[in-house]
This record gives C-alpha cells, sequence and structure tokens, in this order.
C-alpha cells in the first residue's frame, strides 16, 4: 500500500533557507545545501522548497541553487516561488525537480495550470492554495506571500484549480503556520473531501500525532513540516531533522 | 558506459547524478549514430504515450533501438513512461509501443467511493516474482518512488519481475527475458534503492 507522503517544505527567501509563523517574521535557519544532504542521509521521501518572496520582490527561481539541490538530491522535489510562466516551470523540471508549485501567479492567469499540466503531465502541477480565516471564522484565500486578499470563494477555487489541470493541492493554513499547535483538520477535510486531486496539509504540525490526525480525520493525502523539521523543539534552536520513522509508520497506517 | 537516449521526453539530469553517484559512467545521447555504438541503454520518460512514440519514430529512433535492444541484444533498462514504451500499447494512446515486451498499459480506475488517488504517486512496495541479476539482491523492504496513471500487465507471468499493489495488483517491473527490462517506478527519485537497481543494471 501507499505510504503516506510526510514532505518537508522548507521556506527560502533568495539563496537562505527561513522559517516564519503566520506567514511573519521569517528565522534565518542555514544554508540549503547543507540542509538538503542531511535530509538526503535521512532519506526523506520528498522535499519541498518555497521561495516566499520571489513574487512580491519580483525575483526569478534563483537557478543555481536549485540545481545544486537537485544534484545533492536523489528523491522527488518540488520548487515554488516567482513562477510566471510555461517556460520557467520546464527549465525547473528540466534541472531535475519533478514538480513545480505555482500560488500568485494562478489568480492572474489560471490557464498556466493547464499549459504546464499538458506540456509536463499533471503531476508536475501542484498548486498552493493559502488560506487565513477571517473575524467571523469564514475562510478567506490570500496569495503573494499572504499579504493580497483574494475575492473568490475557496471552495469555488479549488474546484476550478482541479478542472484546470493540477495534479496535487498544498493547502496551507496562515494562521496556524510556525505554531506548532496542529493543522487545521476541518479545513483539510472540506477540500479533500471535494476535490479528487491529492491534497497536502501544511502548517501547524508539531508532532506526530497531528500528523496522524491530517491523514485520518483531515483525510489528508501527505503532509507538510515546516517548523518541526528545522527547529530542535518549540522555542528551541535550529536542528535539521525528521521525525523518527518507526514512529511515523506507526501513526500512518 | 550507459547511453541515456535523449528523445525529447523526460527529465534527465536526476538519472544522470545518480549513476554518478553510484560510480557509472552514463551519458545524454540523441544522436542516432552515437545510439548505434551504445553497449548499455536507458530508455527514460514522463509524460504521454502517443507523445513519446511520435518522437521515437519520427526521431528515427525505433528502428536503431530495435537493432540494438533485438539484434544486438544490449542491456536495456526503461523507466517510468520507458517502461510503457516497452509494451504493446497503452490505453493512453492509439501508437503502438516498441513491443519488445507482450504486455498492455491499462488505465488505473477505481470506483467512485475509492479513497485512491490518480495518479498512484508515493513511495510503494515491491514484491519479487520471479529471479533476475536486475533484482535479486534487492531487500524484500524495497521501496521505490512512483508517479503514473497507467499501469502495465505482462501478458505472460515469466516477464512479471516485481509486482505492486495499488488497489490492483500490477507488473512493476518486467522483463522479456533476456536483455530487456523495464522498472515503472521512478529509480533516480528512490535513495539507495534506487541506487542498487542502477548498480545492478551497470553489473549486467
Amino acid at each position: 500500500m501507499v505510504l503516506t507522503r510526510v514532505i518537508p517544505c522548507l521556506q527560502l527567501i533568495d539563496d537562505s533557507l527561513v522559517k516564519t509563523v503566520k506567514f511573519d517574521k521569517p528565522g534565518y535557519i542555514g544554508d540549503p545545501i547543507n540542509t538538503v544532504r542531511i535530509f538526503n542521509e535521512l532519506e526523506v521521501d520528498e522535499l519541498c522548497f518555497l521561495d516566499i518572496r520571489a513574487t512580491q520582490e519580483n525575483r526569478t527561481p534563483n537557478f543555481n541553487i536549485l540545481r545544486q539541490i537537485a544534484d545533492e538530491c536523489f528523491m522527488p522535489l518540488a520548487y515554488g516561488g516567482g513562477i510566471r510562466d510555461a517556460e520557467t516551470a520546464q527549465r525547473i523540471l528540466s534541472t531535475g525537480f519533478e514538480k513545480i508549485v505555482l500560488n500568485s501567479v494562478t489568480f492572474g492567469n489560471p490557464n498556466i495550470i493547464t499549459d504546464i499540466a499538458n506540456h509536463s503531465g499533471v503531476q508536475s502541477v501542484v498548486v498552493s492554495i493559502d488560506v487565513k480565516r477571517n473575524f467571523w471564522g469564514k475562510y478567506v484565500v490570500y496569495s503573494h506571500d499572504g499579504k493580497k486578499k483574494q475575492e473568490v470563494d475557496l471552495m469555488t477555487w479549488v474546484k476550478q484549480v482541479e478542472e484546470y489541470g493540477a495534479g496535487e493541492l498544498l493547502l496551507t493554513s496562515m494562521d496556524r503556520d510556525g505554531t506548532w499547535s496542529g493543522y487545521d483538520i476541518d479545513l483539510i477535510a472540506k477540500i479533500s473531501n471535494a476535490v479528487s486531486i491529492p491534497v497536502i496539509a501544511n502548517g501547524g504540525a508539531g508532532s506526530i500525532a497531528h500528523i496522524g490526525k491530517a491523514v485520518h480525520e483531515g483525510s489528508a493525502s501527505a503532509v507538510a513540516l515546516g517548523s518541526m523539521v528545522v527547529y530542535q523543539q518549540k522555542g528551541m534552536g535550529v536542528l535539521v531533522n525528521f521525525p523518527d520513522k518507526v514512529k511515523l509508520l506507526e501513526v500512518l497506517k | 558506459m550507459i547511453t541515456i537516449i535523449e528523445y525529447g521526453l523526460g527529465n534527465l539530469g536526476s538519472v544522470v547524478n545518480m549513476f554518478k553517484k553510484v560510480g557509472v559512467k552514463a551519458e545524454v545521447v540523441s544522436d542516432l549514430e552515437r545510439i548505434k555504438d551504445a553497449s548499455k541503454i536507458l530508455l527514460p520518460g514522463v509524460g504521454a504515450f502517443d507523445a513519446a512514440v511520435s518522437r521515437i519514430d519520427e526521431g528515427g529512433y525505433r528502428e536503431v533501438l530495435n537493432q540494438k535492444a533485438l539484434v544486438d541484444k544490449v542491456p536495456v533498462l526503461g523507466i517510468c513512461l520507458g517502461m510503457q514504451l516497452l509494451t504493446t500499447r497503452s490505453e493512453e494512446g492509439v501508437l503502438s509501443g516498441l513491443d519488445w515486451i507482450k504486455a498492455d498499459t491499462i488505465k488505473f480506475s477505481f470506483g467512485s467511493d475509492s479513497k485512491l488517488k490518480i495518479p498512484h504517486m508515493g513511495w510503494n512496495f515491491v514484491q519479487k516474482n520471479n529471479s533476475s541479476p536486475l533484482t535479486d539482491n534487492l531487500p524484500d523492504d524495497s521501496r521505490f518512488y512512483f508517479v503514473h496513471s497507467y499501469f502495465v500487465k505482462c501478458r505472460n507471468e515469466e516477464n512479471s519481475l516485481m509486482k505492486t499493489i495499488y488497489d490492483i495488483e500490477y507488473d512493476s517491473v518486467i522483463t522479456n527475458g533476456s536483455n530487456i527490462f523495464g522498472a515503472q517506478f521512478h529509480p533516480e527519485k528512490s535513495h539507495k534503492y534506487g541506487m542498487q537497481l542502477f548498480k545492478n543494471f551497470a553489473a549486467l
């Protein structure tokens, strides 16, 4: 049976690894290449890199770093951040990445999802959706590193994105990001049950138990980890790590 | 030296890198004349069946590959779409595969109440079905990274080297019984398990 994927989701600002809390206060983590080497040794299932400021700072992907990362890694890789056109996406895939992650660009140009899916296969396109609850508790969609509110209704958007040809959804709770308080299970369940493509739960993981909940109660197809894999514990220093595989297997089966 | 066929589909960076990591010389080749000199061939592929077959036919690769695989009998390993190309036909398209192994490539389809997603994407296990120098020394708990929406079923059991289960059981590693092999998963994305497979292929 397929094992649920547990994916370290690493935030980049240009060529530095950082970690945010609720999409704010990025703290410096370290050099991405060294971090990749550690995850390689730990035989992690998959890695995802997101350059969280690329679109805002009008930067294109740092191909030098991407090439170095791809050269080091022997597991599936995803990259997102500042991808604006299919050519850039193809270039990233050719560098050795399996998947590209799209967010901000999809709101003005959703056809890019279809273009890339048609050219490189649906499995190469992950659409990332960042969600925050508003004052009344309603889920609101944001883009541009959580700075730009989108008017589209969340449920409408996820279904549209699926129709445009996304292979997977990376669903991030902005409220839970960096808090170690657990995933937003309601959010994950709502979206997982609305689409037939895999949903990767992101934002809030603080323990192996949280991972279990996201899968069993939220029906997440995969889970992303942020703070858990770059810090020793909540409130403690940087330590690149990965949860104990035996304990993970116990919770995921 | 492993000749990795560049016919226009597939990301070859990781494949080259993994061979380099295990100390095996590998080169990416699109030129037909150079392929004629190949002593070991790796056929990669990511994407749609007909798109791949068209490129293989239009580029003149089919004739050269048939010669190398069926007459010269050099070791050949097809990975992912490359394995599906070894089969007779695919439900994904209308064109004919290389037909080096009598097998069919079929679309995954599950009932509406199934929780399984398509494509089959993620790490999964393999079970040994028949013996071969390519697969014999792989540990029993080997796992590999799969990404595919179509699966292969051999028409003859002896061609099925390893099986995998994703709701149904299908053939994840196939062979023609001598020099031709196919692996549905991505060895270049499967850590030490992929490295072992590549080492075994290089040693054939």
